[in-house]
């Protein structure tokens, strides 16, 4: 059996088991909603205004900087395992890797993308 | 035994494998919860749940009953089906790790896994990943404010620190040849990866800590600034599955640290006449008491601080540590 | 200071990314029913304005129903972390109204700074524990409620009760000190320095509690004053007033005790103040302990205020109707006002009292130190993290039995 098999079959059970869970409360749980119960919490008070859709720009940098780095992280997988093999011209290559992002990292740091503030 | 194992087609095998699997997993959350909660109340000058049978070790089945048995509430600003949909992604994920993860190894070294898989590690961080999505989609359904901050930080701070956690991977398969966790461990017979990788893992453990949003990292929840984080609005089991998410996620990691830094079921100092199994178990629970005793011991990060050490600290440090294994394998390697 | 409009959704402008957000009363770390309407941009603060009154218990209007010596009971319950405090003032302002300050017996008022002293300790604890549940250490907590348990044992041994032991009496304490209490104070000195260095160890030179606290909500010595701010908040921002050194009463100068300062204004400063103060009220217990071997009266025998010993109701007829009448009507006070203030634990705490000359108070108005200690966060908080917000109103230390009164 492909090793891919048993993993497939496990991930049905935990499937099953987490659907499982997500009815429970629907089939078990008293239900006794009223109109001060369903209201948002707000420490108390009736919700004060929307739910404000946006939200400041700033994370959605933290998203497109993780992508660019999460890129990087995932292409040097395969460069590590076959470190043994390929030797100074890996650590060469992974180098001249490492400093191309490295820039675009100081780059970032500079243009200040990582204050948070 | 053996008989109605060789009878049965392979696929009910490992169906029920899957199952006693599962089930091992969730008793192992309920007594970790209790475990965390008996260690904190000794750090704590108080003794812990001791009313629920003998010790108090009844105590679990009685919080499952009473989250289960809880009233369902949806706030009517909510989406209702993401909302819902949120803790069950969590918990999925937080459940599936467990696919790949080898517990032990028979003497002919066949490793304990359901399904033993040469990606092993892209695996988990594949799945990891995933499982920011119910914390990030269960605060912005609830249609609440605490909740939506407290999921914006978190998504904030989980793929920040995922980046350095999934450097510090990088300088264990420079070393190990390999991306499958049992050949990772294989590796390991003489030296754990804990000597020459110590940074590495000490990079694991900081990241690993703000994955699953434990103190000193526990902003997402953070419940004296934003009450209860993300899951501000869910009660009952929906909460309590998110509850059990973390935990499993917790103890996902530690056997991970255990595998990739810790030896796996190599026993240490030759103390091989231990089978292999216990000494998994004592190292997963030596760092489930380590995850207890920080949250007993320390104050909670800032937001800000806490995005400026992933970034400006852990990822030069983890790139470093990598280049350093490079060079050293490179070479010093055999 | 221009007084602003409040806070409220409708005049909000939604242009940019704010959002209005209303951070209690019902929220972990407000310290009580303090509500914080917030104008928040992403996780910053923007705007803030307080509304208080969740907790108004009318203790005030109360007071001018009861006679004078029960009326004690309800403002002892105002700051409800230091009672003790409470009762000291009002205890004095009326002595002062009826001029008997002088009579007090020496031993009344040794008893009086050991319990102003230990309930000031007790509030500390209660203030360290919860400022440090606020950033997050959760273990701090229970080890300073540990340390408050003895007091609360000591309150309890007194007076009766372990909150609110009514033990001070207009013209003395109730009762002496029972057996067996000098002893349970003794092991109490002798303890403490572990516990606090224990306490100490725990956060002080924590990095990530430093990192939380230096630098957050610093409040200039200019700015203190400007909003009547007292207590440890100002004596961190630099300025040594302290009530017990400046006006001192029950005796206080005869003790030898610092009255620690900082100069840097900000949280860890605060910190570190209550901390030492901590400190000093032990030193300043100890020093009453040695006194208090030497036995005493401790009540005045003036008559006006004073209901007679038990013992004498039995043998004279006389005794037994006056004591009568001061259960049944109280006593009378001349008419006058005056204002007397003590330090409690979180700065001056002061009554101005009327009275129109009889067995109850005309008007009894509080200073409450929290109400102008948290004035403060107005000008500290905008700009600031909600994390941040959480630190200062710890490191300010209200008490909202005392604001809302």
């Amino acid at each position: 059996m492909n090793p891919y098999g048993p993993v497939a079959i496990y991930l049905c059970v935990a499937l099953a088991a987490a659907l499982l869970f997500t009815f429970l409360p629907g089939l078990l749980g008293r239900g006794k909603p009223n109109p001060q119960k369903q209201e948002a919490y707000e420490c108390g008070v009736e919700p004060t205004s929307a739910v404000a859709g946006r939200f400041p720009v700033r994370f959605y940098l933290i998203a497109m900087l993780f992508v660019v780095f999460d890129v990087e992280a995932a292409s040097l997988y395969p460069w590590a395992v076959q470190m043994h093999a390929l030797r100074a011209f890996g650590l060469i290559e992974m180098v001249v890797f490492v400093i191309v992002i490295a820039i675009g990292y100081a780059y970032v740091w500079k243009k200040g993308g990582l204050e948070w503030r | 035994m053996d008989a109605v194992m060789n009878a049965a087609p392979l696929w009910v095998v490992i169906l029920v494998k899957s199952a006693v699997l599962l089930l091992v997993v969730v008793t192992t959350f309920a007594y970790a919860m209790l475990f965390e909660r008996k260690i904190l109340a000794w750090m704590q000058l108080r003794p812990g749940p001791n009313r629920v049978g003998p010790w108090g070790l009844l105590q679990p089945a009685a919080d499952a009953a009473k989250l289960i048995l809880k009233e369902d509430l949806t706030p009517k600003t909510a989406d209702p089906l993401i909302y819902r949909l949120a803790p069950f992604i969590s918990l999925l994920t937080a459940f599936s790790v467990y696919a790949i993860i080898p517990f032990g190894a028979s003497a002919d070294g066949s490793a304990w896994a359901i399904g033993n898989v040469n990606a092993g590690i892209l695996f988990v961080m594949a799945i990891a990943s995933l499982g920011i999505y119910g914390i990030s989609l269960g605060g912005w359904a609830s249609g609440s404010k605490f909740p939506l901050l407290g999921s914006v930080r978190s998504t904030a701070q989980m793929i920040s620190y995922e980046l350095s956690m999934s450097l510090s991977f990088v300088g264990v398969l420079i070393l190990a040849g390999t991306t499958s966790l049992d050949g990772i461990v294989n590796a390991q017979q003489r030296w754990w990866f804990l000597l020459p990788q110590f940074v590495g893992f000490v990079i694991y453990v900081i990241t690993a800590v703000a994955e699953t949003n434990r103190t000193p990292f526990d902003l997402v929840e953070a419940e004296t600034e934003l009450v209860g984080g993300f899951h501000t609005e869910y009660s009952g089991l929906r909460f309590g599955l998110f509850f059990i998410a973390e935990y499993v996620n917790m103890l996902t990691v530690a056997c991970i640290a255990t595998l990739l830094f810790l030896g796996g079921w190599n026993a240490p100092f030759g103390l091989g006449m231990v089978p292999g199994i216990v000494w998994f178990i004592a190292k997963v629970a030596c760092f489930m008491f380590f995850y207890i005793w920080l949250r007993g011991t320390l104050p909670r990060f800032r937001y800000d601080r806490l995005m400026a050490f992933g970034w400006k600290v852990l990822l030069p440090i983890a790139t470093l540590n990598l280049i350093a294994t490079a060079v050293w394998v490179a070479y010093w390697g055999k | 200071m221009t007084m602003t409009t409040p806070l409220t959704p409708e005049i909000v402008s939604h242009e940019g990314n704010s959002m209005v957000l209303s951070m209690g009363p019902q929220h972990p770390s407000t310290h009580g029913v303090l509500q914080l309407m917030l104008e928040i941009e992403g996780e910053t603060v923007a705007k803030i304005d307080a509304e208080i009154g969740y907790l108004h218990t009318g203790i005030e209007k109360s007071a001018e129903n009861l006679f004078w010596s029960q009326a004690q009971t309800v403002i002892e319950r105002m700051d409800y972390l230091a009672p003790e405090s409470n009762a000291l003032c009002y205890v004095l302002a009326c002595e002062k109204l009826l001029g008997i300050t002088g009579e007090i017996p020496e031993r009344a008022n040794q008893i009086r700074v050991l319990f102003g002293e230990l309930t000031r300790l007790a509030s500390h604890c209660v203030w360290l524990g919860t400022h440090a549940i606020d950033i997050g250490a959760i273990t701090v907590f229970f080890h300073c409620f540990d340390l408050r348990e003895n007091i609360l044992d000591l309150q309890e041994a007194a007076g009766g009760a372990r909150m609110h032991p009514n033990y001070m009496r207009i013209g003395g304490v109730n009762g002496d000190l029972p057996a067996g209490f000098l002893d349970k104070l003794d092991a109490l000195i002798e303890k403490f320095p572990k516990l606090m260095r224990d306490l100490r160890g725990l956060l002080q030179a924590n990095p990530i509690f430093q990192d939380r606290t230096i630098d957050v909500g610093i409040l200039p010595a200019e700015e203190a004053v400007r909003w009547s701010v007292t207590g440890p908040a100002l004596r961190a921002s630099g300025i040594a007033y302290d009530v017990r050194k400046a006006f001192p009463y029950c005796g206080y100068d005869q003790y030898t005790f610092d009255v620690p300062t900082r100069t840097e204004g900000d949280a860890y400063a605060r910190f570190l103040v209550r901390l030492d103060e901590m400190e000093e009220s032990m030193r300043i217990v100890a020093q009453v302990r040695k006194r208090l071997d030497v036995p005493g009266p401790v009540m005045t025998s003036n008559p006006k205020v004073a209901a007679p010993p038990k013992e004498t109701i039995a043998l004279s007829m006389e005794a037994l109707i006056h004591h009568f009448k001061i259960v049944s009507e109280g006593f009378r006070v001349p008419p006058g006002d005056v204002y007397h203030a003590v330090e409690s634990p979180r700065g001056e705490l002061g009554y101005y009292i009327v009275s129109d000359g009889g067995n109850r108070p005309y008007r009894v108005r509080t200073r409450p130190p929290s109400l102008y200690n948290l004035q403060a966060l107005r000008g500290i908080a905008p700009g600031n993290f909600i994390a941040d917000l959480v630190v200062m109103i710890g490191s300010l230390d209200p008490v909202f039995g005392e604001v809302d009164r």
